[in-house]
């Protein structure tokens, strides 16, 4: 039994834990511990920025394991300019390594299985069990193969793609452009939003427009969609398409996919007729990843994790933060890996908030910035800044800050790769 | 001669003493406790330009994206107001970002990006 002090003595010993605080920088942690564990679910965007984050931000004093199943990271920005061939895979590819090296990150290359957030303990699939004090959930998006009838049996044996994350598909896809004999159809079909990235399945179409009218002009790229007009930069979009292109590329509001058949590459839709194509890129609608599915954060329609926006905890979860695409996003905030970066920064510093036992940040900021290409020589972006309303519980869009390019430019294509090359090192390096 | 019964004498007794040693270290650890919130409202500020200026300001790709660690203050809040006022920027990435902080802010990310080293490692 701990021995009781006056309150003279609890107070006096209260007061050096101060000094000490004062005197090391970052302990005075609050968790009994001298060192607390944070575990941290998914090395993409928001998952790698939060375990280099805490690491930094702590001066090294929290352990910090990262769980990711796959040995390097591959990204998803810029992967459409693998589809049209101008990067390789290898290009998108980088080392988790400097995490560890860096930033003395422990990697663990697995996938959780369960977690028991009474107990703080969650098990991994080769049989590791990890206890935390403070668990990080990254677990991204799932794309819903079962809503579109026949796609998931398609998409397995690769005779229709996504190549939403990037991968294998996204180069398969490259190679199926590449195959399509000059007078074909690419047909792109598009979600319902929220979906990940919305500029992307547009800034595709622009991309495979490009290199059709180049190398085999007598095809057609449809874009269908299931959502009432283009989802981001619409306008600007939509003029460099008719600017660029023509008739070579069309575009088809109100198309919700509803069915596939392999055999003969059509797509049904709910309503309107279907579509034959020569090469077809079905994007299915997407939620969050299956471990917070599974673990029942995903409360919003079963697809989206809501979470407390002033810290990024679960609505549902005490000490587990959910970050990134998995979560019901605040109004006008797209899930872009620009924004999953900033969801991580915001809540390593509530995490750190939290194990001092102090208060949390009252006005949290985060900005995003989209690059989109309309042809391998012509970008464009999309910014905005967001501040937190402690009033409202969210975050809200700055008023007169944000907007788009003027027009598409080469300048920011360059700038595409600069924003990107910066992004990965601010995750990873 | 000393007047016991209405000189501040407790301070001088032990229990005295340690109460103004508590009093002390409180005052120091609250002092340290709010620098410390402050440091880390402050880095979570900078961070939100990190993702496209690099990891406290050091760009890998300095010629689109420049470098802010080490920028001079003075220039900083300069470009910040160039970008914010000058209708022709009104369509650039950075004109429309830098319209999303307040004078207090940029004055505080300018003063944290001055700060750190010019290079990295």
């Amino acid at each position: 039994m701990v021995p009781l002090m006056n309150r003279r003595q609890v107070m006096l010993s209260l007061g050096a834990g101060g000094m000490v605080t004062a005197l090391t920088g970052c302990s005075g942690w609050q968790t009994g511990r001298s060192r607390p564990r944070v575990v941290v679910v998914g090395g993409g965007c928001a998952g790698a920025t939060a375990a280099k984050y805490l690491r930094m931000w702590s001066d090294g004093t929290i352990e910090v394991t990262l769980i990711e199943p796959n040995h390097h990271y591959v990204s998803s920005p810029l992967s459409n300019r693998v589809i049209d061939g101008e990067l390789g895979l290898a290009d998108l590819t980088r080392s988790y390594e400097p995490l560890a090296r860096r930033h003395g990150v422990r990697i663990i290359v697995d996938r959780v299985v369960s977690f028991d957030p009474i107990a703080k303990r969650l098990r991994l699939s080769q049989g590791d069990e990890l206890r935390y004090d403070k668990l990080v959930l990254a677990p991204g998006i799932d794309p819903q193969f079962e809503a579109i009838d026949g796609l998931a049996a398609a998409h397995a044996d690769g005779r229709i793609l996504a190549a939403w994350a990037a991968g294998p598909d996204t180069a398969g896809l490259h190679a199926q452009l590449r195959a399509m004999p000059d007078g074909g159809v690419f047909a792109i079909t598009v979600p319902e939003a929220p979906y990940r990235c919305p500029p992307a399945p547009y800034e595709r179409a622009s991309l495979v427009a490009a290199y059709l009218k180049r190398y085999k002009p007598r095809s057609k790229v449809l874009v269908l969609d299931a959502n009432q007009d283009v989802v981001a930069m619409g306008s600007l979009f939509k003029k460099a398409w008719q600017d660029r292109y023509g008739n070579l590329l069309e575009y088809r509001n109100h198309h919700q996919a509803v069915g596939v058949d392999a055999g003969t590459l059509t797509v049904r839709f709910e309503v309107q007729e279907d579509v034959r194509a020569d090469v077809l890129n079905v994007l299915p609608p997407v939620r969050a990843g299956r471990l917070a599915r599974d673990a029942g954060l995903a409360n919003i329609n079963s697809r989206w994790c809501e979470v407390d926006f002033a810290c990024f905890e679960s609505k549902l979860a005490k000490d587990v933060y959910i970050i990134g695409d998995a979560i019901q996003a605040a109004p006008k905030m797209p899930k872009s890996g620009h924004l999953a970066n900033g969801h991580a920064k915001v809540a390593v510093a509530a995490i750190i908030a939290s194990l001092r036992q102090r208060p949390l940040d009252p006005h949290p900021m985060l900005t995003n910035t989209c690059y989109s290409l309309v042809s391998p020589f012509a970008g464009m972006h999309s910014a905005a800044v967001y501040g937190y309303v402690a009033a409202h519980r969210t975050f809200e869009s700055v008023a007169d800050a944000g907007g788009v390019s003027a027009e598409p430019n080469e300048a920011e294509v360059t700038e595409a790769l600069a924003w990107a090359k910066n992004l990965w090192t601010d995750m990873l390096g | 001669m000393i007047d016991r019964a209405h000189a501040p004498n407790h301070w001088l007794k032990p229990h005295g003493r340690r109460a103004w040693l508590l009093i002390t270290c409180l005052t120091l650890a609250s002092v340290a406790d709010a620098q410390a919130d402050a440091n880390l409202e402050l880095q979570s500020l900078a961070a939100s330009c990190a993702a496209c200026h690099g990891t406290n300001g050091h760009s890998k790709a300095q010629a689109s994206i420049p470098s802010l660690a080490h920028l001079p203050a003075a220039y900083f809040i300069a470009r910040m107001q160039a970008f914010r006022e000058d209708d022709n920027l009104a369509t650039s990435v950075m004109a429309q970002i830098a319209k999303g902080y307040d004078d207090h802010q940029l004055r505080q990310l300018a003063e944290y990006y001055a700060s750190q080293p010019r290079t990295r490692y």
